[in-house]
């Protein structure tokens, strides 16, 4: 599902180059629920911005579902993002004037899907994240938990290929962060592919692969597969 | 584009700056009403003035007066005098006339009486074509016709003001007998004139009869006192005036070098002028009001541009759930295009319902009339209006789709 073949990303830092990626090589198969851990500033979220698009990288190959993702064109690149990419932040990202039902919607309304039907969906994942009664708040009337739960509803409603999630649980509390976690694993066990970013090794300890990255550098990069079967 | 969701949005930023938004949306406003202003105005100014002109707008008129040079053995100062052959000629030689309408004036002190009622009116002899270059309306009755002129009848056709002056309240002039100098003439017809006040108020004192009967009556036979002229259509009045005055000046033996001896006016010539002056002044008003809708599409444009620095995290997370340029695009200028044609269409309304206001007050002076704000002005502000929303909103619309979701989302 997804490829990166030394994948090398330089940000200009005044005129000096700073060298961000420093030849990242990863496979991760279709429905496999990864975690990049990492200290501050290794790079964690520069790898995720590029898998998600959202940034360009250097030098290298990356293939997401098999196509090429280079030199997009700004429409292209929101195609896929819409179409392949579901996103979840750290800190959630809502539009603040919008109720919870609306922004789960809007992914929708860049597909084009009327606007009934969007609603329809839009309460459906709500349902699926548990916050079916909190559709008409906005963010604001939300707790951190549940602003996180209308994020994933939120991506989770174009039906992506890949779920990309950076420090998710990184502002909530022990509770909730188990209660996002949930979803997580419910998403992944549908067979969505799911790349969360996490300093948190709580969170490491469920997924079923952890990379390492250390000043851009893959340091490791381990299946837990004993783990996965005492889940399963 | 202009789905729900866009309007909702349009509502809602709106809604957040209110002041700032107003007063952008005044310059907008202000300028788009200055300019239904401004043009209405003008359109008024020239309705009244052309209102004010009475006369066929390509007439010439030709007058005689005394030589001022000596020629051929003729003296200094010989009174010049047309004639009925005048007519013929000009007919004959100058194709390009249209019409010929001699006239002859009664001179010196005398009264007009019906019974025992008299006063004294400007008497004119004309023919039926005076209409064609001084156009009155023909109010009862009928107008001086060609068989009364082969006829020399003695008819004539009165003013109201004559009208009032000679016959009693509710007496029906048409039919009776007036004095002229002491000459019976029939009254066939009231008329009315056109133009400015002072232009009805004179034809309202004037008594018209049959040119050729005037002529037979008053000891001017074969006279012609003045001359008024059309040409023909497509065929410049400047052109006619200088051919008759050649010929008048051959047949009378007036010097060509005499410059004097014959007055002419031209119609055209001062209506040409005119209109000159109403298309500067239209140019005048386009250029203030289009000077103020480009300060007010200026100030929209900002407005764009710190709603777009403020919105820059929502057009980030936008992106990143797949938006694409273009759909930013829009929604940034169709909320520009939204304030200034709305403001603008507040400026149509409010200076088209000022201009109603002055025209339904009766606002009428000499050189003033019905302002009024016609389509083309409504359709062109209209048009003024998309493009400078269009343009307003171009800069900060770009802006926005220009921006970087990465840095966006970041945090700090
Ligand atoms: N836009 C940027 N411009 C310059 N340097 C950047 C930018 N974004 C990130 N960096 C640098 O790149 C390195 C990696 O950043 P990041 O991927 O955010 O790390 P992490 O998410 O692992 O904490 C850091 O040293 C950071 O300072
Ligand atoms: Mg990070």
């Amino acid at each position: 599902m997804i490829t990166l073949k030394q994948v090398h990303k330089y940000y200009s830092v005044g005129k000096n180059k700073l060298h961000v990626l420093k030849g990242l090589d990863v496979d991760i198969q279709e429905g496999e629920l990864v975690s990049i851990m990492g200290s501050s500033g290794s790079g964690k979220s520069t790898m995720l911005n590029i898998l998600g698009i959202l940034d360009d990288y250097d030098e290298g190959e990356y293939h997401l579902n098999n196509t090429l993702i280079q030199n997009l064109s700004a429409k292209k690149a929101a195609y896929y993002r819409n179409r392949f990419l579901g996103f979840v932040f750290q800190s959630f990202n809502l539009l603040s004037f919008k109720t919870a039902q609306e922004n789960v919607a809007l992914p929708l309304y860049y597909q084009k899907v009327g606007r009934r039907k969007r609603n329809k969906l839009a309460m459906e994942y709500l349902e699926m994240v548990g916050l079916s009664d909190r559709a008409d708040h906005t963010p604001s009337e939300l707790s951190g938990g549940q602003k996180q739960r209308v994020a994933l509803a939120r991506a989770l409603i174009s039906q992506p290929k890949v779920i990309l999630a950076d420090e998710p649980t990184g502002a909530l509390d022990t509770q909730t962060t188990q209660e996002v976690m949930d979803i997580f694993k419910e998403v992944h066990r549908k067979g969505i592919t799911v790349v969360i970013v996490t300093h948190e090794n709580e969170i490491a300890e469920q997924t079923d692969r952890v990379i390492r990255l250390r000043d851009g550098i893959i340091e490791s990069d381990k299946v837990k597969q004993e783990e996965l079967t005492v889940k399963e | 584009m202009f789905d729900l969701d866009k309007w909702n949005e349009i509502y809602a930023t709106v809604k957040k700056h209110k002041l700032r938004t107003f007063l952008t949306a005044f310059g907008v406003f202000w300028g788009i009403f200055m300019l239904i202003v401004l043009l209405g105005a003008g359109r008024g100014f020239q309705n009244g003035v052309e209102e004010s002109f009475d006369v066929a707008k390509n007439a010439v008129f030709v007058w005689s007066r005394r030589t001022s040079e000596p020629y051929k053995g003729l003296k200094v100062g010989r009174r010049v005098q047309f004639t009925n052959d005048d007519v013929k000629a000009i007919r004959n030689e100058i194709p390009e006339v249209d019409v010929i309408a001699p006239r002859n004036g009664l001179g010196g002190g005398f009264s007009v009486n019906y019974k025992t009622k008299s006063s004294s009116f400007e008497v004119n002899g004309e023919y039926p074509d005076f209409l064609k270059v001084r156009p009155a309306e023909v109010i009862a009755g009928r107008f001086i016709n060609m068989l009364d002129i082969e006829q020399k009848r003695k008819v004539a056709v009165i003013g109201e003001r004559v009208q009032e002056v000679l016959f009693e309240e509710g007496e029906k002039p048409i039919g009776k007998y007036i004095r002229i100098r002491g000459i019976s003439f029939k009254v066939v017809g009231i008329s009315r004139g056109k133009g400015d006040s002072e232009d009805i108020k004179e034809a309202a004192e004037t008594i018209i009869i049959c040119n050729t009967a005037l002529q037979q009556a008053f000891n001017q036979v074969n006279k012609v006192g003045f001359f008024a002229f059309t040409p023909k259509e497509g065929i410049p009045a400047v052109v006619i005036e200088d051919k008759i005055k050649a010929l008048l000046a051959k047949r009378h033996s007036i010097a060509p070098t005499d410059k004097k001896a014959l007055g002419s006016a031209n119609v055209e010539k001062e209506y040409a002028r005119v209109q000159g002056l109403f298309f500067i002044i239209g140019a005048f008003s386009w250029f203030v009001s289009i000077g103020t809708i480009i300060a007010g599409a200026v100030g929209v444009s900002n407005i764009m541009l710190v709603i777009v620095r403020e919105r820059t995290k929502e057009i980030g997370i936008r992106k990143a759930l797949g938006a694409t340029p273009w759909s930013i695009i829009s929604l940034i200028l169709q909320e520009s295009i939204v304030i200034t044609a709305l403001s603008g269409y507040f400026g149509l309304l409010a200076g088209t319902a000022l201009m109603e206001f002055i025209n339904s007050m009766g606002v009428k002076g000499n050189f003033f009339a019905n302002p009024e704000v016609d389509m083309t002005i409504a359709v062109s502000a209209l048009a003024t209006l998309i493009v400078t929303g269009t343009f307003a909103g171009f800069i900060p619309a770009r802006k926005a789709a220009r921006v970087n979701p990465v840095e966006a989302l970041s945090d700090e």
